[in-house]
């Protein structure tokens, strides 16, 4: 954890003309662990022999099923996948930055908007798939017809808002806390380190909210918002 | 005064005046909650999930504060 500028992303190694930075190494280590973690217990989880780990997990997934089933007013499972992945990338990419050595990717601005593009392109895809072309794209004219550019314009602003919660939220508080350290030193930022370890899961439950809001939005369970 | 000694004015400004309306509007909202919760505790649960939610956009704004400011410190374009 280095004070740099909250722009630009140190470079790791170039791949030919490719820059190689050091958010994506540690986006990558994270989807790594996370997906380690599932291939390897997904055989044991909902059997007799789930252990400790497993359990666990089964609580995660079965808390985030019920969490999304009241938020959507339907059947969660078929976003289980997206929402609850979106929820464990985020939240171990938030916690990766209180680790020495390693840093949050989520405080850089890159990973931010790779993870609000991709809650901005399922929304559509999932409301189209759902609904049909006819009655999604009814769906924008919603209380009058006059009120197309407001709706289209709330899809913009409120996917830019994600990116830019998410973005700001996390690399606020790394920076806070590199700042703290350079000057006051060793072992004075521990309480704001544990405050942005809540914080890192807040946000992550924010984002997750938030991409389930909008899809039952868009599939029609909710009402927009 | 340079560009750079009015860009950094113009951060302080941005987080200090920004921050006051959403601390302001944060702090309603979680009175308005609490208020809720001491009069019905079970739905507990239904708030706290919506303040959350509501919390996240009122604090938009002063992340919008926050990131100008640092555009402005950073990334500022006038800035050869």
């Amino acid at each position: 954890m280095q004070l740099t500028a909250p722009f630009d992303a140190p470079v790791a190694f170039a791949l030919g003309p490719v820059a190689i930075t050091w958010p994506v190494i540690h986006a990558l280590l994270c989807s790594l662990l996370l997906v380690g973690l599932g291939i390897g217990l997904s055989a044991r989880v909902a059997t007799e022999r789930a252990g400790r780990l497993g359990t666990s997990v089964e609580a995660v997934v079965d808390l985030l099923r019920a969490e999304l089933d009241q938020v959507m007013q339907t059947n969660s499972r078929p976003f289980l996948p997206l929402l609850g992945g979106l929820f464990l990338f985020i939240a171990t990419a938030n916690l990766m930055g209180l680790v020495p050595g390693l840093g949050a990717p989520t405080a850089h601005l890159e990973t931010a908007i790779a993870l609000g593009l991709t809650v901005f392109g399922s929304v559509h895809v999932l409301g189209v798939r759902r609904r049909g072309w006819r009655d999604y794209l009814r769906s924008f004219g919603h209380p009058r017809w006059w009120m197309l550019p407001l709706n289209l314009l709330s899809e913009l602003t409120r996917t830019l808002s994600l990116i830019l919660r998410l973005f700001g939220n996390v690399m606020s508080g790394e920076f806070v806390i590199a700042i703290v350290l350079s000057l006051a030193g060793f072992l004075v930022p521990v309480p704001l380190m544990a405050l942005e370890a809540l914080l890192g899961l807040i946000q992550a439950y924010i984002f997750t909210i938030l991409a389930a809001v909008f899809i039952g939005g868009a599939i029609g369970t909710i009402e927009k918002g | 005064m340079s560009i750079e000694m009015i860009s950094i004015l113009a951060a302080a400004l941005a987080v200090s005046f920004g921050a006051i309306g959403p601390a302001l509007a944060e702090g309603r909202a979680v009175a308005a909650a609490l208020d809720a919760i001491a009069r019905q505790p079970d739905a507990a649960n239904t708030i706290s999930r919506t303040l959350f939610v509501g919390l996240a956009m009122i604090e938009t704004t002063a992340i919008y504060c926050l990131v100008i400011a640092l555009l402005v410190l950073f990334a500022n374009p006038f800035v050869g």
